[in-house]
């Protein structure tokens, strides 16, 4: 650094009068700049309320123990409850995860744990890795309907599963695959160095030192990614639209289809007149979803502390 | 001078192009502490972690030379059996999440030990050896991160006392904690060297003088090549430095 020609070795001292307004004015802008932050985020919250009170407004009178517990009759007046929905939403749920998570944690564990040899694995190794890591990536960003269209096309028509659980849950695992691998990784990588190198030291295999020490460090991490898919498939219509049908029934075996609350939620807007119906589902959807968001929140409050104690 | 537990033959250590150890021979005598000294960036944890191949972990690690523990080349070695052998304490104290009954067990668990007895007598032995025992022997089930930094390291080291090994390394093991505790594990090593043999790194060079019967001097100049300057019996190495460069050392000129 090129040193500024200086005769004194202490600053020029301002004049008070100076230094006194340039404080106000200074203050001023921070006063100024606070307020449009605080603005923002009034806005923000204000929107989420007038969203959740409007659909619980119109939808509150709909809601009732009978509304949950009984079936949809179907129908253009939309008569019934939404039992059978709420249980195809958990069957779904279960199904999605069963085939997503052991998938997408594998792959997870496969693409961190391996990742040196990116740099420095065999050519077929390393491009594998490549390709993994670039297909999580797009995956991620692709609308959801495609990946319906293509459960359509694969599972509904050509393996012939029809419009079924089955193929809804293959697709919705698809859907929610991308998800599970980023969090899952980024749960493992928060997981210090120095257990690992810890555990290797002491004669463990690469194997023991993941499933002993690195996965039970970045269990929460990963389960909050499980509860992020789980919210994803709770409010997901574009796959199943196209891959479950539409029956209100109770689906009887995987081969069958059904419904699942969005989508009762957007046949009883679109195909019926029951609008409050409608938003009384969309009010039993909102609540499920904020509880997994205070479960999530939970997880990662226990995480980040689980993380400081380690630091 | 005792047998040879652990030697290096025109040893050098390559990061990609990068020369980070060169020519390093070196014998270090069984059941003695051996420190290792050197201003930072010369190399003294690379080598170090040549005995239990820890150097495997980075990416376009390459070496040159031999590398031997008990006459047997240790890169031929498989890794897992290797690591049984030499263990490792670490600079800061890293316990797992777990109680400090499976921490010490741990080890022993995954070489495959699964009797509850066999587990509990190790576990006792193990921190009564790296003296831990009477501190915690009431709350075996309580969390390692609960301990504080000097007993956490003792932890560590009884850790690796429970996978029997021959050899302990130890990578600046009091670098992180105070006076207090810096002195039990300096008497702690004091007492281990009975039974096993000793590496330990460390920018204390007056921790070298009280804990290690040989010291082995690293230096290194611009080009940032770690090269082994002098290697004595520590008394010699303080009173009699051979090399301007160890004097200088020493004597707190730089570094």
């Amino acid at each position: 650094m090129n040193a500024p020609e200086m005769t004194s070795t202490r600053p020029t001292e301002l004049p008070s009068s100076r230094t006194s307004a340039n404080l106000r004015k200074r203050q001023a802008a921070q006063k100024f700049g606070f307020g449009l932050l605080w603005l923002a985020s009034l806005v923000v919250i204000l929107i989420l309320l007038v969203v959740v009170g409007y659909v619980f407004l119109t939808g509150f009178k709909s809601l009732s123990w009978e509304f949950l517990t009984t079936a949809p009759k179907g129908g253009l007046s939309g008569e019934g409850g939404i039992s059978t929905t709420i249980l195809t939403t958990i069957y779904l749920v279960g199904l999605i995860l069963v085939i997503a998570a052991p998938l997408g944690i594998g792959a997870a564990i496969f693409l961190i744990e391996y990742q040196e040899q990116t740099k420095t694995g065999g050519k077929f190794l390393r491009g594998l890795l490549q390709a993994a890591n670039f297909g999580v990536e797009t995956l991620a960003g692709i609308p959801s309907i495609i990946f319906g269209l293509f459960g359509y096309a694969l599972f509904v028509s050509t393996l012939k599963f029809g419009f079924s659980l089955l193929s809804a849950g293959l697709a919705g695992a698809c859907l929610v695959l991308p998800t599970i691998i980023r969090t899952t990784q980024e749960a493992l990588l928060t997981v210090p160095v120095s257990l690992r190198e810890g555990s290797l030291a002491l004669g463990a295999t690469r194997w023991q030192t993941i499933s002993k020490v690195v996965l039970p460090a970045a269990i929460p991490g990963i389960i909050t990614g499980i509860m992020l898919s789980v919210g994803r498939i709770i409010s997901e219509t574009a796959v199943f639209y196209v891959t479950l049908g539409g029956s209100y029934r109770l689906p009887n075996s995987l081969l069958s289809g059904g419904r699942t609350l969005s989508l009762h939620l957007y046949y009883l807007a679109m195909d019926t007149n029951a609008f409050e119906k409608a938003m009384g589902t969309g009010a039993v959807l909102i609540v499920s979803i904020i509880l997994i968001n205070l479960v999530i929140d939970l997880i990662s409050r226990k995480l980040s502390a689980g993380v400081r104690q380690n630091q | 001078m005792n047998a040879i537990k652990l030697e290096t033959n025109a040893y050098s250590l390559f990061y990609g192009k990068f020369r980070a150890l060169e020519d390093i021979s070196l014998k270090i005598p069984e059941k003695q502490v051996t420190a290792i000294i050197g201003p930072s960036g010369c190399g003294k944890s690379t080598f170090l972690r040549t005995f239990n191949r820890m150097n495997d972990l980075i990416p376009g690690v390459r070496t040159e030379g031999q590398a031997l523990l008990d006459g047997e080349d240790i890169f031929s070695m498989d890794v897992v059996a290797l690591r049984q052998r030499v263990g490792m304490v670490f600079q800061k104290p890293n316990p797992f999440p777990k109680s400090i009954y499976d921490n010490v067990a741990y080890g022993p668990r995954v070489n495959g030990i699964r009797d509850k007895k066999a587990l509990d007598e190790i576990v006792e032995t193990s921190l009564r050896g790296a003296a831990l025992w009477d501190e915690v022997k009431d709350n075996l089930g309580k969390s390692g991160l609960a301990l504080s930094g000097g007993q956490q390291q003792r932890l560590c080291i009884a850790r690796a006392l429970a996978v029997r090994p021959s050899v302990i390394l130890m990578d600046e093991p009091a670098a992180s904690l105070d006076p207090i505790a810096t002195q039990r594990i300096e008497e702690l090593i004091r007492q281990l060297v009975e039974e096993y043999t000793i590496v330990i790194v460390t920018h204390n060079m007056q921790q070298a003088g009280r804990v290690s019967d040989y010291t082995a001097f690293f230096f290194t100049d611009e080009s940032s090549t770690g090269k082994l300057v002098e290697f004595n019996l520590t008394r010699k190495i303080f009173t009699n430095p051979q090399d301007k460069r160890t004097e200088d050392y020493i004597t707190g000129r730089f570094g």
